[in-house]
């Protein structure tokens, strides 16, 4: 783990308001893995305080590369900050995805935001695995599909792709994946989570989750992203140390 | 450089220098060492320790406020069995003074979980969390009974040889008489002070953000206020003040001693900056050779008004 002011070589903004930046961290872009998070701090001013977490999005040489889009005080400054300023890195933190397990094809299941962390897993999976992408939103302003592949899309008013949820449309592939040995990747809002942990469990996939919660140092200390484990009632997990990315069948969503 | 004594006493317990790591930022040391030499620090608080574990509050227990944060994460910890067994062993690889913070239900509580960590000697002092304002159950009615208090030093005093600590709640009309029913009861030093007691809400849903409904507000935004206290106890109490509140740098340091600490603890700083106690501790050094101050205790109760 690293704490590392580094500088910001460009922001490149995609379609519908969500910005990429990349930042020139050779520490932290040598030994990230995908699904793994930076808890980065944009100002020394106590506005804001805390460090905000962000899983890496993707990985090129000395560079990673950070998916959001401006909705409080921090990414509104992190979305002006100019090539050369820097940012406060700490990281790499948590556990990323588990890519090297038993299956032939990764079905990425994203939601909104939640496609942040898959272009530099794209990247990481080995090249005898199988990728398909199911990625879903409200309407088409939410779709994102920056750095996936073999992209099946859908949108609850229909405005792209399939008409309806994300799971309706993996309902409607249940044919294509149930050929081979799948394994579900995904990330996205906690409802779509919950759903996806059902259709999981029924139709007895194997799926991994990244999950997101409020915290405060992303390292274990200040205990403030409990989340519930399904084999400990007496303990929560923790969603900074434990996750972010968990076996969908060992927490309670 | 190497002249300055930054060396502080708190009873007789003897720091090398004033930083301590707050109880609730440090966990039980391991993570933290990632970042820092914990040799390098004045003493680490622990996790509050309660008699057996506790799973804490459910999700959310965190918000961001103006300059500052919210916690309720109601004293998740591994117990002290746990405790001595699994986390002391770390600790015993480093040098660093250990104060352990406990936190309990009932009286008696606190008292079993003193006799069960006295004899261990890596433990070279206690807190005595009487504040917490996120569990239900004792904490903050604790913080808020001077007789409980009073009794909680007595009885805690009684069965440990080792400096006793009373973590005082900021939620009372007057800290001051807290601090002195410590004094009475033979406790050794007061940490002030716990974090204030706070709320904030979901405008659209109109629910609190915080599961627990309200949680303890801690960082900069606490500062003025931890001062107060701080020079309200010094003023009235003859009694070695551990002073907290929104340390975020080494000029805060300073001004917590002017008004009345004889040492400080890191709290919230941790989270954003696990390093910061060491770079606070450099900065002091700094500070005190280009003031030309000897000995940084000289600072304690230096005010003017």
């Amino acid at each position: 783990m690293f704490i590392v002011k580094s500088p910001v070589e460009q922001t490149i903004e995609l379609e519908n308001n969500i910005l990429v930046i990349k930042v020139h961290s050779p520490e932290i872009s040598s030994e990230i893995k995908p699904g793994q998070f930076l808890n980065v701090r944009v100002s020394e001013t106590y506005s804001p305080l805390l460090r905000r977490p962000f899983s890496v999005c993707d990985v090129e040489g000395d560079f990673i590369f950070l998916m959001f889009n401006v909705l409080g005080e921090g990414t509104k400054i992190l979305a002006q900050k100019r090539k050369g300023e820097t940012i406060d890195l700490l990281g790499p933190l948590g556990h990323g995805f588990n890519l090297d397990d038993d299956y032939q094809t990764a079905v990425i299941v994203a939601g909104g935001l939640g496609a942040a962390p898959f272009p530099y897993f794209v990247k990481k999976i080995p090249n005898d695995k199988r990728i398909i992408s199911f990625v879903g939103g409200k309407t088409n302003n939410e779709v994102i599909t920056y750095g996936l592949k073999n992209i099946l899309i859908s949108t609850d008013d229909g405005s792209l792709g399939f008409k309806g949820t994300v799971i309706d449309l993996l309902n409607e592939n249940l044919e294509i994946l149930n050929k081979g040995k799948i394994k579900i990747f995904s990330c996205g809002p906690n409802a779509m989570l919950k759903a996806i942990k059902e259709f999981s469990i029924k139709n007895n996939f194997e799926c991994e989750v990244s999950i997101e919660s409020a915290m405060a140092c992303g390292f274990g200390i200040c205990q403030g992203c409990p989340v519930e484990s399904t084999s400990n009632k007496e303990k929560y997990s923790l969603v900074c140390k434990d996750g972010p990315v968990f076996n969908v069948r060992d927490i309670v969503l | 450089m190497s002249k300055i004594d930054l060396s502080v006493t708190i009873g007789s317990l003897k720091l090398r220098n004033p930083v301590l790591l707050a109880s609730g930022t440090v966990g039980y040391g391991n993570e933290m060492s990632e970042f820092i030499d914990l040799n390098k620090i004045g003493g680490i608080v622990t996790k509050s320790l309660s008699l057996k574990p506790r799973k804490g509050n459910p999700p959310q227990r965190i918000v961001e406020t103006p300059a500052g944060m919210l916690n309720a994460i109601g004293l998740a910890n591994v117990g002290v069995e746990v405790f001595l067994i699994e986390k002391i062993p770390f600790l015993k690889n480093y040098d660093v003074p250990l104060i352990c913070n406990i936190a309990a239900s009932s009286i008696e509580e606190y008292v079993e979980c003193t006799k069960i960590l006295t004899c261990e000697d890596t433990i070279k002092a206690f807190e005595i969390n009487v504040s917490c304002p996120n569990v239900k159950e004792g904490g903050l009615q604790f913080g808020n009974d001077i007789h409980a208090v009073g009794k909680i030093t007595e009885k805690v005093k009684a069965c440990t040889n080792k400096p006793v600590i009373i973590k005082l709640s900021p939620n009372v009309s007057y800290i001051s008489e807290f601090a002195k029913v410590v004094k009475e009861e033979g406790g050794d030093a007061v940490s002030a002070i716990n974090t204030l007691v706070g709320t904030s809400f979901n405008i659209f849903t109109k629910r609190p953000k915080l599961h627990n409904v309200t949680g303890g507000l801690s960082g900069p935004a606490i500062k003025p206020v931890a001062l107060a206290k701080v020079l309200e106890i010094k003023r009235l109490v003859d009694i070695p003040i551990i002073g907290i509140g929104g340390i975020m740098n080494w000029k805060d340091v300073v001004e917590f001693m002017i008004a009345g600490s004889s040492a400080i603890q890191i709290g919230t700083a941790n989270f954003i900056n696990p390093n910061s106690a060491d770079e606070i501790i450099k900065d002091l050094e700094n500070y005190c050779t280009s003031y030309s101050i000897e000995k940084i205790s000289e600072l304690t109760g230096s005010y003017k008004i």
